[in-house]
């Protein structure tokens, strides 16, 4: 009789991970892929606005960015709460822009500098007088290509 | 020799390792959001050089003022019929003789733009306007232009100008490149975007 009663073992199997790593892998080379370091810390508040009619920014390489907004909540006590303009890695004057703008144009290529493209990352509540300024002084620089940086959806939200 | 057969390495940990990995690049990286509204400034004009006189009824005002709201032509307007009055400002064809548009579908009213090439749109900010309200300005009156463009491009070419832009920067678009971009120069050459932005008054 013996024979036939199978032992049933009160144990679970263990499950076999050996596999786990190839999935792991798998989504992190998925990660590396596709996502891009960022290259700024960001040291001001920057919450864009929405657009639809947009156009893709490819070809990182050749993108200058600008950032501007309202200092962040750990720099306002230092730089107040009216909005700045930040280059690389720190805040600036409004006045160093076209010196940024010939600095990126020196550590690029000379036949890609009439592809070079700026891009402004400015927060939605900024006011257009800064913004103005900025274009002012790219219209100084010769940097006449711009890009809005925006977000995907409708404008209509940035109204209310 | 004996051979003596190596041990299993135990890779129990591996996952470990890659889960490390994983997840300090989940947190250092962010997916980027590169896209946006394409301009082109224009350039710095020397002192003395006088700009040209251009008709009024070929110019479009828009205004916006410290507290957001728009002035459309003299008239308050809400931005979801900016669009539409956009349209029908650059659609008129109002023009007769050799200044007539061939390809409009407007009112044709002689008091608004003649036709799309002299049709201007005048942007006026204040210094205090929130960016936010003139991305939204500048969004639908890009707009504007685009389905101004489609609706040519769906006529002439039997697709969108967006189909176009996106069949030319396709790598894997097996149709004749050259042709295309003719077609997409002669679209933008009807429609122009014309967008013309005073400086920002400060008060």
């Amino acid at each position: 009789m013996s024979k036939f009663t199978k032992k049933k073992s009160s144990e679970l199997p263990a499950i076999n991970t050996s596999s786990l790593p190839d999935i792991v892998f798998m989504l992190l080379f998925f990660f590396m892929v596709a996502t891009v370091m960022r290259q700024n810390t960001l040291k001001i508040q920057n919450t864009l606005p929405y657009a639809d009619q947009v156009e893709k920014l490819d070809k990182k390489d050749l993108v200058m960015y600008i950032y501007a907004g309202k200092p962040s909540q750990r720099y306002q006590q230092t730089m107040g709460t009216e909005a700045r303009v930040q280059l690389n890695d720190n805040f600036a004057e409004v006045s160093e822009i076209q010196q940024f703008i010939y600095a990126e144009r020196e550590s690029k290529r000379e036949e890609l500098i009439p592809f070079l493209t700026t891009a402004l990352k400015v927060d939605h509540e900024t006011n257009m007088g800064l913004v103005s300024d900025i274009k002012l002084e790219l219209r100084k620089a010769e940097a006449l290509k711009i890009n809005y940086t925006t977000r995907q959806g409708d404008a209509a939200q940035n109204m209310q | 020799m004996a051979r003596r057969s190596s041990p299993e390495v135990n890779a129990g940990s591996l996952a470990d390792i890659a889960f490390l990995l994983l997840i300090f690049f989940l947190v250092t990286t962010t997916i980027e959001t590169d896209s946006g509204i394409s301009r082109k400034l224009p350039p710095m004009q020397e002192e003395n050089v006088e700009p040209p006189i251009i008709k009024e009824k070929n110019i479009f005002q828009v205004i916006v003022n410290r507290n957001n709201d728009l002035l459309v032509e003299d008239e308050l307007m809400e931005l979801s019929a900016l669009k539409d009055a956009a349209i029908a400002f650059l659609d008129n064809g109002g023009g007769v003789g050799p200044e007539a548009c061939n390809y409009c579908q407007g009112a044709g009213d002689p008091s608004s733009s003649d036709n799309p090439a002299k049709a201007v749109i005048m942007l006026v900010n204040d210094r205090q306007t929130e960016y936010g309200t003139y991305i939204a300005v500048q969004n639908e009156l890009v707009g504007a232009y685009n389905e101004l463009r489609d609706r040519t491009a769906q006529r002439l070419y039997g697709k969108s100008f967006s189909q176009m832009e996106e069949n030319y920067d396709n790598v894997n678009f097996t149709g004749n490149k050259e042709e295309l971009k003719e077609q997409i120069e002669e679209i933008r050459d009807m429609w122009p975007q014309k967008l013309s932005e005073a400086d920002p008054k400060s008060n």
